[in-house]
């Protein structure tokens, strides 16, 4: 399927979602009280069939916080990419989309530890990688610690 | 979280045999919770893994990771793109190529620059010889943790050959760094392509003996067949791709849907067994060797002539947008994504390790297995633990 | 032996103070030769070097030819710890631990750049010891990213012409220790114990 037809089937399903611009995959971002709504019918349509995630990133844009989802279906081999954000950087939340792919679980710890952004819903939402009495997130643009030497 | 264990008057309790008894029936009856590594051999690296177990039998898994989080991603913000190849050895040490590769890769699309096709052959050829090698080296230790040491050295016999040609023509055994962006850093030794072939020659006929040393062993039949199963809603739901999602039946192969380099000249099967359970990822592995070297026959006669690389800038500057990667490495999908602002850093790299989501499944494949099945299990998953933890 | 004393490899031996008793001493040559012929590593590698460290011990170039035998699972057993591959800050009192729990005499090699100094990672990471001497002594260091297996095999001789050294009346002659730093609560390596950083 070319990215035009998906283009069209999404918009059917999700008029609100704004695409954007990419060369390679079709990119779309969506308001993140409609993220997990919008998921399950990805997952669900037969004509899109996104069932296995495979990357979720992280992303501190300054002003806000973003998290991208990289979707491909095992069926039609077609790639979609998913952007929800959050302006809030205090307490920012987002859906956790692990009900809908399991191996969201594991991402959106890591996503969670290293820019603190929570996720609702999550089953185990703990810290993964850093040590349990590390103070910032690390992956923020405005992290400081002392223990880095610049270059 | 489950129980922590509360044996009821411990202290009346006597070296008696009754009492002894006593105790371990309340230990059977109470699941406990047991801590393995993060220095444990079997783990292959510094993986811990909280588990909780009733009897022998493990009831949850919880992977504690980090112990070896150095924090490459964030490193590489401040890092030119030539300089990030380097880095990108250091995480799955074992497709030291493919990760290169696959930064490379996004960096020239993003640039649109067109590789010369001596280059995507070349890439190809090392692309395949690493996974062979990465193959052997998980052979070695997946008999080392069933006990199987012979094969840790028959194993590591052959590697050293290749080792050898990665060597000559890249410079450094384990390593290479052998791709920039636009092409590689040297042409290739020129006996290499003669001692790739005298290696295919060697190599399959000592493949059977690896059949022979081990797959039809009964304890390994006994330790594997039938155990730690992963059905194929599960593979695609918890993302394991690689030789252990095929095993499940998962087409995943990337060098198959999404070809890159030279993969679309060649004629390779891809390996899908559709039991899922542990055997069956070690005989998907077998097999792709064999593919492999099928790879490796039909690639190394044709090198085509021309230049190494491209001609290109020495200070790269991507243009503004995002630019994802997805390449096969030995494990599983590697991906990298690329955010760039314009300058001559990228402003977000993240790189998709195939491990990560492979030790998330690490869960529901063994619960419900003894303890002992861990350890096969693990084994057969071919964890490289930098990699989860980057 | 002071730190800057130590010129190049070859002058180790000249550390060796001459004179004692007859029997005292050959006693202690052949406990030595005995010691410095048996060494037992602990298998433990983090990283990358990890793999050039199994290939040292497998076929080709074959680490039992130098007596460093067997591979110990657990540190009560071995008598050295290879240091193989990158510290972070979340295995610094792991790697504390496993020290304190290998029974003197001990030794340690670090092997590889992570090892001896954070290496590739010196600059930029928010979690990596630049070092692992910085968490505890360090008998053998091995440059090389990774180090070769020759390399590996060339440390494991320096560390047997150390022990080779050693007396009873004076355990740990040829102890090159570092100038001590001043000591940083921010950096000194018992606070990796209580992860208080
Ligand atoms: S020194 Fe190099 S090869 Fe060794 S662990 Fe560090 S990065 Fe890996």
């Amino acid at each position: 399927m070319t990215n035009d037809q998906l283009k069209e089937k999404i918009t059917a399903i999700e008029p609100e979602a704004v695409f954007s611009e990419n060369k390679q995959y079709l990119t779309l971002s969506i308001p993140k009280e409609k993220l997990f709504a919008f998921a399950e019918k990805l997952k669900g349509s037969e004509a899109l069939k996104f069932d296995f995630l495979f990357n979720i990133t992280g992303v501190d844009r300054q002003k806000s916080l973003e998290v991208v989802y990289h979707l491909d279906s095992s069926v039609y081999r077609h790639v979609l990419v998913v952007k929800t954000e959050t302006t809030d950087r205090e307490n920012p939340r987002i859906d956790s989309v692990c009900s809908i792919w399991h191996t969201a679980e594991f991402h959106e710890r890591e996503v969670f530890e290293l820019f603190g952004i929570k996720f609702n819903n999550h089953p185990d939402l703990r810290r993964l990688l850093l040590e349990d009495d590390h103070v910032g997130y690390p992956f923020r643009k405005d992290y400081v610690d002392d223990n880095i030497v610049q270059r | 979280m489950t129980e922590l264990i509360n044996v009821t008057e411990p202290d009346k309790l006597t070296d008696q045999p009754e009492d002894q008894d006593k105790l371990t029936e309340q230990l059977e009856e109470q699941e406990y919770i047991i801590n393995m590594g993060p220095q444990h051999p079997s783990t292959h690296g510094v993986l811990r893994l909280v588990l909780s177990l009733k009897g022998e039998i493990v009831k949850n898994i919880q992977p504690h990771c980090g112990y070896i989080h150095r924090g490459i991603e964030k490193m590489c913000e401040r890092l030119t793109y030539q300089q990030i190849i380097h880095l990108t050895d250091r995480l799955d040490y074992l497709s030291a190529h493919h990760n290169n590769e696959a930064v490379c890769l996004c960096v020239e699309k993003a640039l649109e620059v067109e590789v010369p096709e001596r280059v995507k052959y070349i890439r190809t050829i090392i692309d395949e010889l690493g996974r062979l090698a990465s193959h052997q080296l998980w052979w070695c230790s997946f008999g080392m943790d069933l006990g199987a040491l012979t094969a840790f050295f028959y194993g590591l016999r052959d590697r050293e050959k290749i080792l050898d040609i990665f060597e000559e023509t890249t410079g450094s055994r384990l390593l290479q760094s052998y791709n920039c962006p636009g092409g590689l850093m040297n042409d290739i030794h020129p006996n290499f392509q003669k001692r790739v072939k005298e290696f295919i020659t060697y190599f399959r006929k000592k493949l059977p003996e690896y059949d022979e040393l081990l797959t039809g062993n009964v304890i390994l039949m006994e330790r594997t067949k039938g155990v730690g199963f992963l059905s194929l809603e599960d593979a695609i739901s918890y993302g394991v791709t690689g030789p252990s999602g095929r095993a499940s039946g998962f087409a995943c192969d990337v060098r198959k849907h999404h070809p890159y380099s030279a993969y679309d000249k060649a004629e390779f099967k891809e390996i899908l067994y559709t039991t899922g359970d542990t055997f069956h990822r070690y005989k998907a592995r077998i097999d792709e060797m064999w593919e492999s070297m099928k790879i490796l026959e039909q690639l190394i006669d044709n090198i085509p002539e021309g230049d190494y690389s491209a001609k290109m800038k020495p200070v790269l500057r991507l243009p503004e947008g995002e630019y994802y990667q997805r390449v096969e490495s030995c494990r599983g999908e590697f991906g990298v994504y690329i955010i760039s602002d314009g300058n001559k850093t990228p402003y977000r790299i993240k790189f998709r390790s195939p491990n990560f989501s492979n030790l998330s499944a690490l869960n529901i494949i063994a619960r419900n297995f003894k303890i002992a099945d861990l350890i096969a299990i693990g084994g057969s998953l071919d964890l490289v633990i930098p990699d989860i933890d980057r | 032996m002071k730190f800057d004393e130590f010129r190049d490899n070859d002058s180790l031996e000249l550390f060796k103070k001459p004179g004692g008793n007859i029997l005292l001493t050959t006693i202690d040559d052949i406990i030595d030769w005995g010691r410095s012929n048996s060494i037992w590593p602990l298998t433990f590698a983090t990283s990358c070097c990890g793999i050039e460290m199994m290939a040292t011990g497998a076929s080709r170039h074959d680490f039992a030819r130098f007596g460093i035998e067997v591979y110990r699972a657990s540190p009560r057993q071995a008598d050295v710890i290879v240091v193989a591959g990158t510290i972070v800050r979340k295995m610094a009192p792991v790697l504390k631990r496993l020290y304190d729990q290998m029974s003197e005499p001990k030794y340690v090699i670090a092997m590889g750049a992570c090892a001896v100094s954070g290496g590739p990672f010196y600059y930029n990471s928010y979690s990596v010891v630049r070092g692992v001497e910085e968490v505890i002594p360090v008998d053998v260091y091995i440059p090389g990213c990774p180090p070769r297996p020759e390399a590996l095999l060339y440390g494991v001789m320096q560390l047997q012409r150390k022990i080779k050294l050693e007396t009873m009346s004076d355990p740990r002659t040829a102890d090159t220790q570092r100038p001590k730093k001043e000591i940083d609560p921010e950096t000194d390596f018992n606070n990796y114990q209580f992860g208080i950083r």
